[in-house]
């Protein structure tokens, strides 16, 4: 295991010189830049058919690294500076949701993540309201930030965090 | 064609798609007969659901799908308007308690006795009112009552209730998972879904086929592939179309790039869970290097929107497939070196072995399909031939060796994703290199009615999707099953022998879906 491990190496800097890796790095940078402490999310499946948690588990990987950059999931919204939340929020899920963001304290931020989520795009319209669901999460909690894309990559997800935070700042 | 003597007759559904027999019951005793006699002959409950034939015959319709060695038994029940009940299956097949109760929910035909209580429907619509009738009516404006829930209470000497959800610790769909225990030791979990629900049924109502592809992709984002896929079967055979083999040869190729994923996701998390966070880095990092040649190869790292009715949406050039191959080549090698590191290191197996253990009686009981069952050491895979079943093409020449392993353990669960990721990269070589030459995709037009059922080997199990198309050759009902219907209740039975904070890595070693469950 150990062996391994050597030969593994550090992925986060070993990245190859294309448009994924440069893009990833370029985001830590940024995100150290103007953070500069660490950052909490509580993460809320409202709904989602679970391909952004897909790509929001990645971020745990050792390509984003997103713990590296000092960004931590954790497990109460109560111990959170950020929600991030996927799905067209089901209104089985309305209530947990609304309750979620009154336990987070100020000052918090939302991230809404994915075309359902955002209420955007041709996915957006396929998850309209109806009698199951409220639709695009600005619609149950005030949202700052919009992560477009079914799923959104990644590297998406990473600029939408910072753009969040940017606003936080600004 | 007659199955066990049973005196329905049963037509083969034609195309290229899994094996399928539809059949008509001509009332509930018959439909009762004929599920105690699939019973009897080991097979399972594959799906159940309803629909509102009120314009076609006056009342409403039970579908129910059996699976059985030949392959998959659709068969209908007219219910009358004015009295749509029908027999409780549950005593024959455990599996349908939550199916029937869902079709309540949805279309008001109901069991005569039996679990009444609502499954989808927590409150935030009336008891009477049903989603999936024609006239039910685009109704956004209901009042959100949540309602309590009848969990079965566990009473005794220094017992508790530990609650846990719908919102989980990690980065989880949501659903609820009521505990009775006594110190840590569990003595019941009881279940409650329905949180991912978004009314899926209601809007494939009226769609278009190719919208209702992209719909269909997104029930459970991991298994977009396996639903296009059973989709595109169903409405195939609904218009009596059969795609390229080129286009059967690129579905197979997306499917086992799909089932890879989901593995490798998979065997990280198990790490993870067992506090080996050496094998979530070295697992995630083999994934992302998987989903970035989707990205590269299929222009989407999950590939949705890339299987539709009539084919595949794109083609591969020689040098795509190449890199496909020689993916292959590295992550095996990858993966070889990571299992023997898992099966060596004596913590990670310590929490493996013998916890959250199901055995083969309890699977065929609960009618379970896939990786779930064979892990318990029933060899069981639509992918592969048995004894009066033939595999649909592609598969049909490849000969797919299913993977099993009879412990039935977490670390039986993780033998079988190994074994299966291993088998899938001989799957995608012979594929790649036997690719048939031609065109990709047949144009499909639907402009009549039809129907059609699409059964494929999903990485989790049998998803099956079920279409019929009206006079115009618009959806008039589709409903996509996950085979995580069957396998959730397995996991009120494995937690049983062990502790509370067993429960996430056995939770995890089946990771089930909530939202293809929920719909």
């Amino acid at each position: 295991m150990f062996k391994r491990i050597l030969k593994t190496g550090i992925l986060t800097e070993a990245l190859p010189a294309a448009t994924d890796g440069d893009e990833a790095r370029r985001l830590h940078g940024e995100i150290l830049r103007i953070l500069g402490r660490a950052l909490t999310i509580r993460e809320v499946d409202a709904g989602s058919c679970n391909g952004c948690e897909l790509e929001i588990h990645a971020l745990n990987g050792p390509y984003y690294n997103i713990e590296g950059q000092g960004i931590k999931f954790v497990a109460s919204p109560r111990h959170a500076d950020m929600l991030l939340v996927t799905g067209p929020v089901t209104r089985n899920m309305e209530n947990a949701l609304r309750i979620a963001y009154d336990c987070t304290p100020d000052p918090k931020l939302v991230v809404a993540v994915g075309d359902c989520g955002c209420g955007s795009g041709e996915v957006g319209k396929l998850f309209r309201p109806n009698y199951a669901t409220c639709g695009a999460v600005e619609n149950v909690i005030p949202v700052d930030v919009f992560v477009p894309g079914c799923p959104p990559t990644p590297q998406a997800l990473l600029q939408g965090i910072l753009a969040a935070v940017n606003r936080q700042r600004g | 064609m007659l199955f066990h003597a049973e005196p329905i007759e049963f037509t083969a559904q034609h195309g290229s798609g899994a094996p399928v027999w539809r059949g008509r019951a001509a009332d509930g005793e018959d439909l009762l007969r004929f599920a105690i006699s699939v019973h009897r002959h080991g097979g399972r409950i594959a799906a159940l659901w309803g629909s509102d034939e009120r314009q076609r015959s006056g009342g409403y319709c039970l579908q129910c799908v059996f699976g059985l060695d030949e392959g998959h038994a659709w068969l209908s029940l007219d219910l009358p308007a004015d009295n749509p009940t029908y027999p409780d299956l549950t005593g024959i097949f455990p599996a349908a308690n939550r199916m029937q109760r869902a079709t309540r929910d949805m279309v008001g035909i109901f069991t005569v006795g039996g679990d009444q209580r609502p499954w989808l429907r927590h409150g935030a619509w009336p008891a009477d009112w049903y989603p999936l009738r024609h006239d039910a009516g685009d109704a956004t404006d209901f009042a959100n009552a949540p309602s309590d829930y009848d969990f079965v209470k566990v009473a005794g000497e220094g017992t508790h209730e530990i609650p846990v959800g719908p919102i989980h610790a990690g980065i989880i769909e949501p659903g609820h998972f009521r505990f009775s225990v006594v110190g840590e030791r569990v003595l019941r979990l009881e279940q409650r879904f329905g949180y991912q629900h978004k009314g899926v049924e209601q809007r494939f109502i009226g769609m278009d086929v190719a919208t209702g592809a992209r719909l269909v992709g997104r029930i459970s984002g991991d298994s977009s592939c396996a639903y296009a896929w059973a989709y595109a079967s169903a409405v195939e055979a609904a218009c009596g179309i059969v795609p390229p083999p080129r286009a059967l040869g690129l579905r197979a190729l997306m499917l086992e790039r799909e089932r890879i994923a989901n593995h490798l996701g998979d065997l990280g998390m198990l790490g993870n869970d067992a506090a080996l966070s050496f094998g979530l880095i070295q697992f995630f990092r083999l994934k992302e290097d998987w989903v970035r040649l989707n990205a590269r190869v299929f222009g989407h790292r999950f590939m949705m929107d890339r299987i539709v009715p009539g084919g595949v949406a794109l083609d591969l050039d020689a040098p795509a497939l190449r890199l496909i191959v020689e993916q292959c080549e590295t992550i095996e090698h990858d993966v070889r070196e990571l299992k023997s590191i898992y099966d060596e290191h004596a913590g990670l197996q310590d929490r493996f072995m013998t916890t959250g253990t199901i055995d083969a009686d309890l699977a065929r009981e609960l009618s379970l399909t896939g990786m779930a069952a064979r892990a318990t050491g029933i060899i069981l895979d639509a992918r592969a031939h048995r004894q009066g079943y033939t595999p649909p093409p592609p598969y049909a020449v490849l000969g797919v060796r299913p993977a099993t392993d009879e412990r039935g353990d977490v670390a039986a669960r993780a033998a079988v994703r190994f074994m299966e990721i291993f088998e899938s990269l001989r799957l995608l070589r012979e594929l790649a290199v036997g690719l048939a030459a031609g065109a990709v995709r047949t144009d499909i037009f639907p402009t009549a009615a039809g129907e059609g059922l699409g059964v494929v080997e999903g990485w989790r199990g049998e998803v099956l999707v079920g279409i019929a198309l009206d006079a115009a050759g618009r959806i008039a009902t589709a409903h996509a099953h996950d085979p995580s219907w069957q396998i959730w209740p397995a996991l009120e039975h494995a937690v049983l022998k062990d502790i509370v904070p067993d429960f996430p890595l056995i939770n995890k070693s089946f990771n089930l879906s909530y939202s293809g469950q929920d719909i």
